[in-house]
């Protein structure tokens, strides 16, 4: 058997120039950034107008450069500077660029060879290893590059391609998921801590995990004294991104040895494993560089004008509300953003991606919203990203709203806002709401007609705003604890307290609020659409009032574990009505339920009701909807699916008159909110109701029935 | 970084000493897949070792990958609290049987002989 012919008698393994000690040959220009090559690393960067570019190479630890190798003019290739550097110890290597910019540049250019930039392909970042340790700001070159090996064994991982309309998302912080000492788990606050509670995420009953930002952030970034308290208020949420393609450090057990990626990697792994998809929310609106007065990290350095919308006279543009706005449908800049997430597919295995202030990636480079976004657009077709869920917050700091309206190709899907508002009002017992209550319900066909209901991510909290449990506890916000006079966070949470600001020993409220929560819970679980909740909801987590809790790295945000024991109650309800959705396809029907009978089961697939069967009321004053679905059951050749549910916001009892199902078919009782602990039952334990025909529904209440054989 | 090789049974036993970086790695990685090529179960102490390197821990994964394509087993002993968490937490430690005392260690990979994919059970 002949031996494979070794790499090394490649023409290309040698060097070809000999600089600052290093043999070098023009390098390829792809992959861009850092990548390991026969014999040693081929660094690709797009500089611009770059006149020079160095290649700036650190020895792990040190603080001062080892090299520089200016890239020689001959191995540019257009705007991209390439060079292959033999003899390079990977393991310890850092890497940076020093830019040199034209003499005559132009007011948009930020070119500045006293930095040492970042390379914004970087797969690895060192620097901030530890979470929350001060940096040494007298240390150059902060967010230093280095290589990955990205030789992770999948043992045959496969995403898991989950149909949209079949999720459950849970919307959690890695660190605030186990950071609270109460958690128990090996490495409080990380990738591996998360793994340690997937058990929990199963019985709960979730099959996707949406994590908040984990690319690689400063939470020193914009960090502050609070002059109250004396604590340092950091980035917790981490929504100002340093490294597109770099797992946070800090948020891995084993950052002190680089070994992050493998560690976020072994996360999707298990998570996989245990039927849980994995989707990123993503930054891509804004960067951690800031406006004029931020820190130079690498974009600035590089090509400012291409990567950030600047205005005519050279200022930032603020469509971000954070500080600049990046410049996403310039084609370089938008490449960049499509092979950062194919990146994450392709090589983590990422099942779905979120995208934070999406309104903002429908933006020409002066700011002018395109109907036609090129970004947009590309992510919608790329091929590598074809299994992965595409998810917009269409909406952004510059005033521009497009629930309803973001160009979506037929592929994306949206942050629903409108159905947060809706279910709020509903409540906490506006009037006037039952027509929209409905609409929600059917999976908003006002707004995405044409594309589904799959387009439609309901959701009544998020990491923004009230917890839910403070949602129905709080009239106000209460923010003291940012540090800005409670100035920050949303004024609009439709939120009601129910008689106390806050907490209360009043009984009475103590159980409606219960029971809101409750109702919350029941009604997006048997929404069309795809249903959000927020970590930690499910045990009535609390951040004592604050609805934006960006800089709390405290208690007053991490999940705390012992409420898993003292809500056991609400735990149950939420795990119940999780797996009674999954239980049910005709609540999950991709598409919008119209009001004929696909199933032949001799009713329509959705029709409305009110105290009277088939007699919806539509009034202003009317706070009283049921909704009958009929569909099938899982089993296609089983008998016909029915669902009766009833929502209540009023203050008084309805008996309300059932609808009459098929012969042989009585309803049971699945949950009702306003009974006792836990309020819903078992999947199968359904018992039937005592009189077939009406049913009272109390006060502030939600009732869920199934139609089962007479027995 | 020193290693010492002696053989219990027909198991080989290879004690390491000394700190573990990316020179040494590359040293202990091809020294143990030496090892799997001669005898059918290896055994490596860590006891010895007095820090480690990420090149070190991927040098034990390499370590694994051979010992699954030559079929053999590879148990490791003595590794500190600190790598078992990192080996944890990246997912890697099941690969390994993992045993708290070398006699452990080599009752281990000898009553493996049928089974040679067997995910770790942590002997001790």
């Amino acid at each position: 058997m002949n031996a494979p012919r070794l790499l090394r008698d490649r023409i290309d393994s040698f060097p070809t120039h000999n600089i600052a000690g290093y043999g070098v040959r023009p390098g390829r220009t792809g992959p861009f950034g850092a990548t390991l090559v026969p014999g040693g690393v081929n660094f690709a960067v797009y500089a611009g107008n770059a006149t020079s570019v160095s290649v700036v190479l650190y020895k792990l630890g040190d603080a001062d450069p080892t090299a520089e190798i200016a890239i020689p003019t001959d191995f540019r290739v257009g705007r991209v500077w390439a060079v292959t550097v033999f003899g390079l110890e990977y393991e310890d290597l850092e890497y940076g660029f020093r830019v040199y910019g034209p003499e005559n540049a132009g007011i948009n250019d930020r070119y500045d060879p006293t930095v040492v930039l970042s390379d914004p392909y970087a797969k690895v970042l060192g620097g901030r290893e530890e979470w929350g340790k001060l940096p040494d700001y007298d240390r150059q070159y902060q967010h230093r590059a280095r290589l990955a090996f990205e030789d992770f064994d999948w043992e045959g991982d496969r995403p898991l391609r989950i149909p949209t309309e079949n999720l459950v998302v849970y919307e959690a912080h890695v660190r605030g998921f186990t950071r609270h000492p109460s958690s128990g788990v090996a490495n409080p606050g990380t990738y591996a801590g998360l793994v340690e509670k997937i058990p929990y995420l199963q019985r709960l009953g979730v099959n996707c995990v949406e994590l908040l930002p984990v690319f690689e952030f400063d939470e020193f970034g914009n960090s502050r004294l609070n002059t109250d308290t004396g604590e340092m208020l950091l980035n917790f949420w981490g929504y100002n991104t340093v490294g597109f393609f770099a797992p946070k450090a800090g948020y891995a057990a084993t950052s002190r040895f680089g070994m992050q990626g493998d560690e976020f990697k072994n996360m999707v792994k298990a998570l996989h494993a245990a039927g849980i998809e994995v989707m990123l929310d993503v930054v891509f609106n804004h960067t951690a560089e800031g406006n004029e007065l931020g820190p130079s990290i690498s974009f600035r350095g590089l090509d400012n004008q291409t990567y950030y919308m600047m205005t005519p006279d050279g200022y930032y543009f603020n469509f971000s509300g954070t500080g600049n706005t990046v410049n996403s449908n310039n084609p370089i800049t938008r490449d960049f953003i499509v092979s950062c997430l194919r990146y994450w597919a392709a090589e983590y295995h990422i099942d779905g991606f979120r995208f934070d202030l999406a309104a903002v990636l429908d933006r020409d480079e002066n700011g002018v919203p395109l109907g036609n976004p090129p970004l947009i657009q590309a992510l919608a077709h790329d091929p590598i990203l074809r299994d992965c869920k595409l998810v917009a917050e269409a909406w952004d700091a510059g005033g521009l709203y497009q629930v309803g309206s973001f160009p979506n190709y037929h592929r994306w899907s949206e942050w629903n806002g409108k159905y947060r508002d809706t279910l709020r009002k509903f409540l906490k017992g506006d009037e006037g709401m039952i027509g929209e209550l409905a609409t929600r319900i059917a999976g908003s066909p006002d707004l995405y007609k044409g594309r589904g209901a799959r387009a439609s991510i309901n959701f009544v909290t998020c990491h923004d705003g009230f917890t839910l449990a403070d949602m129905v506890a709080y009239n106000d916000k209460h923010n003291e604890a940012n540090g800005e006079n409670n100035n920050d966070g949303a004024n609009d949470n439709n939120s009601w307290n129910h008689g106390a600001e806050g907490p209360t020993d009043d009984p009475e409220i103590v159980k409606v609020r219960d029971r809101q929560m409750k109702n919350a819970m029941l009604l997006l679980m048997t929404s069309r659409g795809v249903p959000m909740m927020l970590s930690g909801d499910e045990v009535g987590r609390t951040q004592k009032g604050n609805n934006n809790a960006y800089c709390q790295d405290s208690e007053l945000s991490w999940f705390d574990w012992s409420q898993v024991e003292t809500n056991s109650g609400l735990l149950e309800f939420a795990s119940n009505v999780t797996a009674f959705r999954l239980a049910h396809p005709v609540l999950r029907g991709a598409h919008h339920p119209n009001s004929i009978d696909p199933s032949d089961c001799g009713h329509p697939e959705v029709s409305w009701h009110g105290t009277r069967a088939w007699q919806p009321d539509w009034s202003p004053g009317s706070r009283v909807l049921g909704i009958m679905w009929c569909g099938h059951h899982l089993d296609v050749d089983a008998s016909p699916d029915y669902v009766y549910v009833v929502a209540n916001s009023h203050w008084d009892a309805h008996d309300v008159e059932l609808p009459t199902v098929d012969p042989g078919f009585v309803w049971h009782l699945f949950a009702d909110t306003a009974q006792d602990d836990p309020g819903a039952c078992v999947l199968g334990n359904e018992e039937p109701l005592s009189n077939p025909n009406w049913y009272t529904v109390s006060p502030r209440s939600v009732v869920a029935l199934v139609a089962r054989p007479v027995s | 970084m020193k290693s010492r090789k002696r053989m219990v049974g027909e198991v080989a036993v290879i004690a390491l000493s000394g700190g573990l970086d990316s020179h040494s790695a590359a040293e202990i990685r091809d020294k143990v897949t030496g090892q799997l090529a001669d005898h059918e179960h290896v055994v490596v102490d860590f006891s010895g070792v007095t820090c480690v390197s990420s090149a070190s821990i991927r040098a034990m994964l390499l370590i694994y990958r051979q010992a699954q394509a030559l079929d053999r087993t590879v148990a490791v002993v003595g590794l500190s609290p600190e790598v078992r968490n990192v080996l944890s937490a990246t997912g890697f430690l099941h690969f390994f049987v993992v045993a708290g005392s070398v006699a452990d260690a080599v009752t281990a990979v000898e009553a493996k002989g049928v089974n040679q994919f067997e995910r770790a059970a942590s002997v001790a």
